[in-house]
């Protein structure tokens, strides 16, 4: 007996400003741009959208903000933030909401200008007392704790970790739209500025501007629109805790749970799995993300990604679009990965496309590794 | 309109904060199921229980995970301390450089005293590598 939401809701429509370095625009101007992308791409209207979809690291009424300038008038919104994984959590919510009708169209949408606005995480204030008076640096120090209690408890090194970086910008390399395109090795990687041992300047993702917006019916509907759907045949979310410190193991996430569920509801494994998304702010997440959803034993991602099981031509293509790492990283990136698998199922991919991609998986991170949300996405092959 | 007594007086923040203005390292324990927590809130992290005690911490931990981070002022290190029921807390220990703090060793707790009364450790003899 299949999950009910299995394959009730379709991405239908995906827009991407693709502006990582974008002078004299607001986060809500490159919102606004990948919303209408995202609606032309489907044949829709903005008056068409009824369910509203949104956060932003720079607005605490992102809901309201939007609905204002799109003139949208919405019969439900959700505004949960969780940092960047707040997309696939706002993707659950979305299925929910379509398939009991609360709404007919979903439009998830955010917007940043956090390098042109100075290069530093523009954030609203969340103020962490039992951290202050340690001055760890806001997020690396956090991820950096646990790529050194993973190191500890697995042997995983420092080599392993700029692997990681060297397959994300392979993978860049074949995408004219990602903002890094250098070659890149692991000696560099290794030689790069410490910034909180054991993670170095160039084992964190990038800091760039952009806008991205995805627009979702029901499964039926969508049949009737421009363009191929990607049906979401499921979605896990999970939250352990809001400061490191209170992060109940710091080498393996709540990905684990995230990942069971979007597998129970899609009725799939690992295995299955054809081309896979995981937010990589640092370069820590990709091997914990791997090793959590099941890609390989606990502490095996490591040797896993230096064996170039992950790069191009690899048997398991991750993040194929360059990543947080070397293709965009505005702040919160999570809805990158669910677009780059949206691309990637359609076919659309170029150079950089993975062949026969019929099940794709996204997955998001927020906070210091405290948010988790796994989605599964699929072709009308896999219904 | 009454409210409820089990929750009269100054809030879990404030109560660690007044012990450690007084010298003393407070964590919470659950009466339900044993748990100890921190940081402070008011119900058990692991059941859910709001009946929680207060008692003096022994301030003995060991190094969970270390970080050093590289500033132009110097670089510092970043620690988290496991204590007694695997309560965690960040911190730093002092008395040894940043990189020579290592997950394992074992550590004492100093208060330092200011307007941000904070938790400090230093390593103890037979310090476990």
């Amino acid at each position: 007996m299949s999950h009910p939401l299995r394959g009730r809701t379709a991405i239908v429509g995906i827009g991407n400003t693709r502006r990582w370095n974008a002078p004299g625009r607001t986060p809500f101007d490159q919102l606004q741009e990948a919303a209408v992308l995202a609606l032309e791409d489907c044949g829709l209207r903005m008056t068409d959208v009824d369910g509203l979809f949104c956060a932003m690291s720079t607005s605490g009424l992102p809901v309201l903000n939007v609905a204002e300038r799109l003139g949208i008038k919405p019969r439900h919104a959700d505004g949960t933030m969780v940092g960047g994984a707040s997309f696939l959590f706002h993707l659950q919510s979305a299925m929910s909401a379509l398939a009991n009708g609360l709404c007919d169209t979903a439009l998830i949408c955010y917007g940043s200008n956090q390098l042109t606005s100075g290069g530093k995480l523009a954030s609203m204030p969340d103020p962490q007392p039992y951290e202050a008076p340690f001055k760890p640096r806001y997020p690396i120090s956090s991820y950096a704790l646990a790529a050194a209690r993973h190191m500890h408890e697995y042997g995983t090194t420092r080599a392993q970790l700029a692997d990681v970086a060297v397959a994300a910008r392979d993978w860049a390399r074949l995408n004219p739209d990602a903002f890094v395109r250098d070659p890149l090795t692991r000696d560099e990687v290794l030689a790069s500025r410490m910034v909180s041992d054991p993670l170095t300047r160039a084992d964190c993702c990038l800091v760039t501007d952009g806008g991205a917006a995805i627009v979702l019916t029901r499964a039926d509907r969508a049949r009737d629109l421009a363009g191929t759907p990607a049906y979401v045949l499921g979605t896990g979310i999970a939250v352990s805790h809001r400061q490191i410190s209170a992060m109940p193991d710091l080498a393996t996430t709540c990905a684990v749970e995230s990942g069971q569920r979007a597998y129970a509801m899609a009725g799939v494994t690992a295995k299955d799995i054809d081309h896979l998304m995981v937010y990589d702010a640092f370069t820590i997440n990709t091997l914990l993300f791997l090793e959590d959803l099941g890609f390989c034993a606990k502490g095996e991602a490591g040797a896993l990604v230096s064996s170039g099981a992950i790069s191009p031509g690899g048997r398991l293509p991750v993040n194929t679009n360059g990543g947080g790492l070397s293709c965009n990283h505005p702040g919160m990136y999570g809805l990158f990965t669910l677009i780059e698998s949206v691309e990637q199922l359609r076919g659309q991919c170029g150079a950089r496309q993975v062949d026969g991609v019929e099940l794709s998986l996204a997955h998001a991170n927020g906070g210091v590794l405290s948010s988790q949300a796994t989605a599964i996405l699929g072709t009308a092959a896999t219904l | 309109m009454a409210t409820d007594s089990r929750f009269d007086g100054p809030g879990p923040d404030a109560q660690f904060l007044q012990a450690l203005g007084e010298g003393r390292v407070m964590l919470q324990h659950c009466q339900d199921c044993a748990a100890v927590r921190f940081p402070p809130a008011l119900v058990c992290r692991s059941c859910g229980s709001p009946r929680l005690d207060w008692r003096a911490s022994p301030g003995q931990g060991t190094v969970y995970s270390t970080t050093t981070v590289r500033d132009r002022a110097g670089d510092y290190n970043v620690a988290l301390v496991e204590l007694e029921g695997g309560a965690r807390m960040m911190s730093r220990v002092e008395g040894v450089a940043a990189e020579g703090v290592r997950i394992g060793q074992h550590v004492q707790a100093r208060i330092v005293a200011g307007d941000e009364p904070h938790v400090v450790f230093t390593l103890t003899d037979g310090a476990a590598e």
